[in-house]
Order: structure tokens, then sequence, then C-alpha cells
């Protein structure tokens, strides 16, 4: 497949594994544990899975799988309040397909629908607003989920439905911000992370500057990063290069789809339609200030959670899970005494072995060669 | 009731006036013996013909003439939409019960089939569908012995549900099977993966993607036939069906103790269909497909094997794909395009789209 397959080239893959070999050879001298290099973005993880990456790596570099899976960080509570509004008679509650799985309290939204509530997957926000005009009589909600990445087309949504005067349309917003929770995670102490690679989507729309702080406040060299293997493997490179110069550095290398300012006319409409909220719960990481954002004044008409008085009851995550660990990199997922016993894709605990994208079931589906070793 | 497809025509009554099927054609009444001879009988015939009785009857000893075991087989078929690219709910309930014959090494003698409408479907679409059926059935050289229609109330069913019953009769001498696969064994498929499962969520319109992927749904009892002839060693035999290729090969390495690995580089596949899980996140392995048999041969007949398959039209893009070992037990393994391994499992649900 063209502009695909070179991003796979076996040969080209093998000389950056060489060379980041090398690297890790030259920094070994005087080190007591591997590089950790945090992947932020979940799509990252699932590629690295999907590539069977870690098993090129030295054994002196290590991925660590950070937050950046919208599904994975999505608390229990938050899905109690997608049920809840599921199951009101006159609603058809629309949502991405991964979060379907995603386990609330006592049931997740694919349950509520077996149970007889109209959960509809949609694979585009727009999907659910013409869903909104072919039903007049049944309001029609949407489940905005993720990061900047799928935030503009929320709000570009929810503009046109303001533009379009369509009444029986709202958004349950349960967007997040990615700078905010990085910040978050810098500030952990003894944080062990030694690099990172930035997500590529998200940073398609805010661009690589809101990132600077990471280099110059905490001294950790970033690389945002394409989704392809090579990709992958360029950007581990480019961050182990600063390292070994000592450095830190915001670098793009994914200037192919990356501006350095990012997409304005999506950041226009994302200010437009969007303000932080104070705080917002993740799950496994407790709340963070100004790590979500609601609906603007303007379009506050169209906000689920006004529309619909959602029960808002805040859920403690089970109590021997290790979902905050392992989304900190602190702990790999099968430290966690649930991991495969307890928690597994058919009966998961927590979000991060529900999406491919979240590391646990990552490891549990792809991986395993490792952890069996382990 | 049960009515054999094997009526003779002659004693058809009256064409169907109406247009859509209803309650009464459910009856039991005159309503429903129009519906039959006029949709059904007029379509199907074959081995098992009859008096006007309730079962079909087959001669004993003509089945034994084919071989020594028989084999018996039932699938249903709930497909949404009815119609896709390249085939629609009559074909697939004939080819996927042809198939399950045939990959047990059985030579498909005749199906069953139930049918369950849902009130108000037209009776162009059934007749359509019946056609199909009936074309399918006539190109893998089976009958249509025997059947039953219900209709059922609005909302009780979506649109047409197919249940297709099959026998076959296994060739003397031949015993292929899933736990039968051993180390240095190769894996082979006979074409191009996931096309079905592509086709059909393509079908469903919401993608709002532009693209000409056809399902592969065919009967593949002939291609497997020239496959026999030419690895009679065959270990085993599996349509790739629901769960897609990575179903089987997990069935496989369980059931026959050994481990799988795959060749990532070696999976045929049409470029749009990479593209199409690439979009949605999906992952290949899993599509189903409706055309696709997982082959398991010794070593030394791989060649023999994969020649017969390419020399079939439904065997072009034939490959070897992986092969047996005796490392991880139980496991599969595949070999990612650049040389990383990644254990390939089992699906748990249905794959659903990534968000981003």
């Amino acid at each position: 497949m063209r502009f695909v397959d070179e991003f796979r080239d076996p040969a080209l893959a093998a000389a950056l594994v060489k060379e980041i070999g090398a690297i890790a050879a030259r920094l070994e001298r005087g080190r007591d544990r591997p590089f950790a290099i945090m992947e932020v973005c979940g799509g990252h993880t699932h590629a690295i899975f999907r590539y069977g990456l870690e098993g090129l790596l030295p054994d002196l570099v290590e991925f660590v799988h950070g937050p950046g899976c919208p599904v994975c960080v999505l608390p229990m509570g938050r899905v109690d309040d997608c049920v809840a509004i599921a199951e009101r008679p006159e609603v058809i509650f629309t949502t991405f397909g991964d979060a379907m799985r995603v386990p609330g309290s006592k049931k997740s939204l694919l349950q509520a629908k077996a149970d007889g509530a109209d959960v509809r997957m949609v694979y585009s926000p727009l999907d659910a607003l013409t869903l909104a005009k072919r039903n007049p009589d049944r309001e029609v909600v949407f489940f905005g989920l993720g990061f900047e990445t799928t935030m503009p087309s929320t709000a570009l949504t929810v503009q046109r439905a303001l533009r379009e005067g369509v009444t029986n349309f709202s958004l349950f917003c349960n967007h997040i911000t990615i700078i905010p929770t990085l910040r978050a995670l810098l500030e952990q102490p003894d944080l062990g992370i030694d690099g990172f690679i930035g997500p590529g989507h998200v940073s398609m729309v805010i661009g690589t500057s809101p990132y600077r702080f990471i280099a110059e406040e905490f001294g950790r060299p970033l690389v945002v990063s394409g989704f392809e293997p090579i990709d992958l493997l360029q950007s581990l490179l480019m961050v182990l290069r600063q390292i070994e110069a000592g450095e830190a550095r915001i670098e793009n290398q994914y200037a192919r789809v990356v501006p350095e300012h990012g997409n304005p006319a999506a950041l226009r409409a994302v200010q437009e339609v969007y303000e932080p909220r104070e705080t917002f719960e993740w799950r496994g990481l407790g709340s963070i200030a100004g790590s979500g954002v609601r609906l603007t004044a303007p379009y506050a008409a169209f906000d689920a959670e006004k529309r619909f008085a959602v029960p808002d009851i805040k859920v403690a995550d089970p109590a021997q899970c290790r979902c905050g660990e392992v989304l900190t990199g602190a702990a790999k997922p099968w430290a966690c005494p649930e991991f495969g016993k307890g928690c597994t894709p058919e009966t998961p605990l927590g979000a991060l072995m529900v999406s491919s994208e979240g590391s646990c079931a990552a490891y549990y589906q792809y991986g395993g060669i490792r952890g069996e070793a382990a | 009731m049960n009515i054999p497809f094997s009526t003779p025509t002659a004693a058809r009554r009256r064409p169907m006036t109406q247009k859509t099927v209803t309650l009464a054609h459910g009856g039991g009444g005159s309503a429903m013996r129009d519906l039959i001879d006029d949709v059904f009988l007029s379509a199907f015939s074959g081995e098992g013909r009859a008096a006007p009785e309730d079962q079909a009857r087959f001669d004993l000893s003509a089945l034994m003439a084919r071989g020594d075991r028989l084999a018996f087989t039932t699938d249903g078929f709930v497909v949404d939409p009815l119609f896709f690219p390249g085939g629609d709910i009559g074909k697939l309930a004939v080819c996927g019960t042809v198939n399950d014959l045939a990959v047990g090494g059985a030579t498909p003698v005749a199906l069953s089939c139930a049918i369950i409408i849902e009130e108000g479907l037209e009776v162009e679409t059934l007749r359509r569908v019946v056609r199909s059926m009936a074309e399918t059935a006539q190109a893998a050289g089976v009958a249509i012995a025997t059947g039953d229609t219900k209709v059922v109330a609005r909302g009780a069913c979506d649109k047409l549900f197919i249940t297709t019953t099959g026998i076959g009769v296994i060739r003397a001498g031949l015993d292929v099977g899933v736990t039968k696969a051993r180390p240095g064994d190769k894996v082979i498929v006979n074409g191009l993966l996931g096309d079905h499962g592509a086709a059909i969520l393509n079908a469903r319109g919401d993608l709002a993607l532009d693209t000409a992927i056809e399902s592969d749904c065919a009967p593949l009892n002939g291609l497997i036939d020239t496959l026999i002839s030419a690895a009679p060693g065959l270990r085993m035999m599996r349509d790739a069906t629901r769960g897609g290729i990575a179903a089987v090969v997990n069935e496989l390495a369980e059931a026959s103790k050994v481990g799988i690995r795959l060749d990532e580089l070696s999976l045929p596949m049409r470029p749009e269909v990479m593209g199409f899980c690439e979009i949605l996140g999906l992952d290949p392995l899993y599509l189903a497909n409706e055309g696709k048999i997982l082959a398991v041969v010794p070593a030394g007949e791989s060649d023999a094997a994969l020649a017969a398959l390419r020399a079939h039209p439904l065997g072009r893009d034939a490959a070897v794909i992986g092969e047996v070992t005796s490392e991880r037990p139980g496991r599969v393994v595949m070999r990612t395009r650049f040389g990383g391994e990644r254990i390939v499992d089992m699906l748990v649900g249905d794959q659903l789209p990534r968000i981003c």
C-alpha cells in the first residue's frame, strides 16, 4: 500500500534498531535501570504491540505506556452517567465503538443496550446529528470522548447544531486535554520517565509549542511522533540522541502532519465551544485540575449534563486494581494482582483491559511474550 | 409444518398475488401453500426428490457408494443487510453449510432450509433470496431437499433469518481434523483474507467509504476436491468465517497442542481491505471470510497443495502463511512485517472501531 509500506520497511527498521542499540551500548555504563521512554498516546501503544516493537529493543530501553487512551482513563462514575442518560426512554445514546465495553459500576453501555436502552455506535459526531434530524421526537445524545484529536469534530458538530437549530441534540462532554495531564504526571515525585514520545494526532491540532514546559521546566526531551512503526523507532532514536547529548528539547518527527502551531481552524472551534472545568476525574489518576472541558455559555443548551441532570456520583476504583500505577509507568500490567485473573478482556475490572489501546489489553492480547518470561 | 422441496412443481396451484408476506402466509392454510408453491418449489429440486411427504428420503446404498461416514452440520444466518456486494443471505446460507461439510472431507449431498420471515417482507425480496439459494446450490452440486417457513410478527425477527442443515458423505480413508497438526506442517489459505467482513461492514452504509470490496462468499467443495487429490496427507481444513483466520489458527493450536507461527508478510490481502482496516482500526486477521479455508498439510505436500489451489479459480491467490511448530503449544505467534513478534489471540467480543 503506497504511503504506508514505506513506513513499515523492514530494512529501514533494522537500521534504526541497530542505531538505537549502539546508543544504548554507549549509555550503558553506570546505568542500573533501563531508560524509560513514555509514549503518551494510546494509538502509539497499539502500534507498538501490533508490530512487536518491544521485542526489537535492547534491554536498556523500554517503552512505558502512558495515559493517552481516552477510553482507558474514563472513570466508572462517568460510565454510570452515560448509562443513566442512555436508559431514559426518550434518548438515543450515540457513541464511538470502543467506549461501549468500558465497565461502569453496574454495567457497560453494551449491557445497557442489551437491557433495552437505545445505544447506537457511530463513526462520527455528525452521524449523531443526522440521527437527531431524522428522529425529531427523540433526544439524541453524543458521548463526546477523547483528547484534542476528537475535540474539533465534536465542536464543529455542536456549532452546526446551533446554526441549523437542531434542538433535540446534545453532547455529553467528556473531552480531556493533554497538557494539564502531562504536567500532573511530571509533578509526581520519583517519576521514572526519562523522555517522551509525544502524541501525533493531538499535536496535529495543538502544534508542538505547548510541550515546551516539559523540556524547560522538567528537563525531559519530547519527540512528537507518527503512528507507523518506522515513525516510532525514529522518534525513540531522536529521544535517545537527546539523552546522550544531555539535551532536553521538543522535536517534531511527524512534520508531515504536525505543524508547529497546530491547526488554527480547529483551535478556533475548540476555543469557541469549550472552556476548562475546574477539575476532572481520571480513572486511576484521580482528579486533575483543568484537565477536562465543558461547553461554553453560548452552547450550554447542548450540554447533556444540564439537560438530563446526570447522577454524577464518584465511584472509587476497585481497591486491588493498580490502573493508576500502570498508567504512570510505575508498574507493569502483570504486576497487578488482578491482571489475567480477575481482570481479563472478557470481564474487565479496569478500562485498560478494554480498549486495544489500553496497555493491559495490549499485553494480554498481543504481548505476553515478554510478560510470560518475566 | 415441514415441506419437502421435492413436490413436483406441476402441483402448483396459483402464483402469489400479494406484494408482501403477511402472518396469513405462516398460518398453515392455503396462503402458506401458495407461498411455498410459488416461491420455493419453483426454485428448488434435486436429490431426495419424492412424493409430497414431511421429509426428504435418501437411499442408503447410494450414499454408501460415495464414502463410509456421514457428515451432518447446521448453521444459522442473520446477516444485515440481506444483499451485499458479492452475495446475499441466500447464497451465504448455502455456501456456509456446504463449506462446513466440505472442510470435513465430505461430499455435500443435500441441505434443508428453515426460513423465518418477518411480516411485511416483500415477496420479491424473498423470491430473490430463494433464487440465489437455488443457483448457489446448483453451482455447488447439492440439493435443497426439504425445508420449512414461519412468518413472525413485525419486530420478532429482522426481515429474514435462514437456517440450513446439511448432510454429506466423507470419502473412505480420509481423516482430517483439528487435532492432527504436527510440527513442521505448513499452514495454507486459498486466497485474499477479510473481504467478506469488510464488505458487510461497508454495505451497512454508515461508514460512507467509497470502496468496491466484495464478499468472497463461494461454495468451496470443488476447490477442496482438488486439494484433497493433490495433498493426500492433508491434516485439517476449516473455513475461516466468524472470528477470521485468527480464530481458526487458535483452535488448531489448542486442539493439536502445537504452536503456530504466522508470517505477516505472506498474508494475502487486498490493499482495499488493508486500507479499510487502517481507517477503522480493525485487525484483518479477525475479519470474517465466507470463501476461504485454512488448510494444514505436511511440509512435503505443500508445493503440490499450493499448485492445485492456484490452478482453481477460487484459489488463485493461495499462499503458505505459516507453519506448525513445537514452541509454546496452544499459542499463535506472528512474525510482524519487520521481524517483531506478537501473539495472535482469539477475539473476545466483536471488533469495535477505535475512537482515534
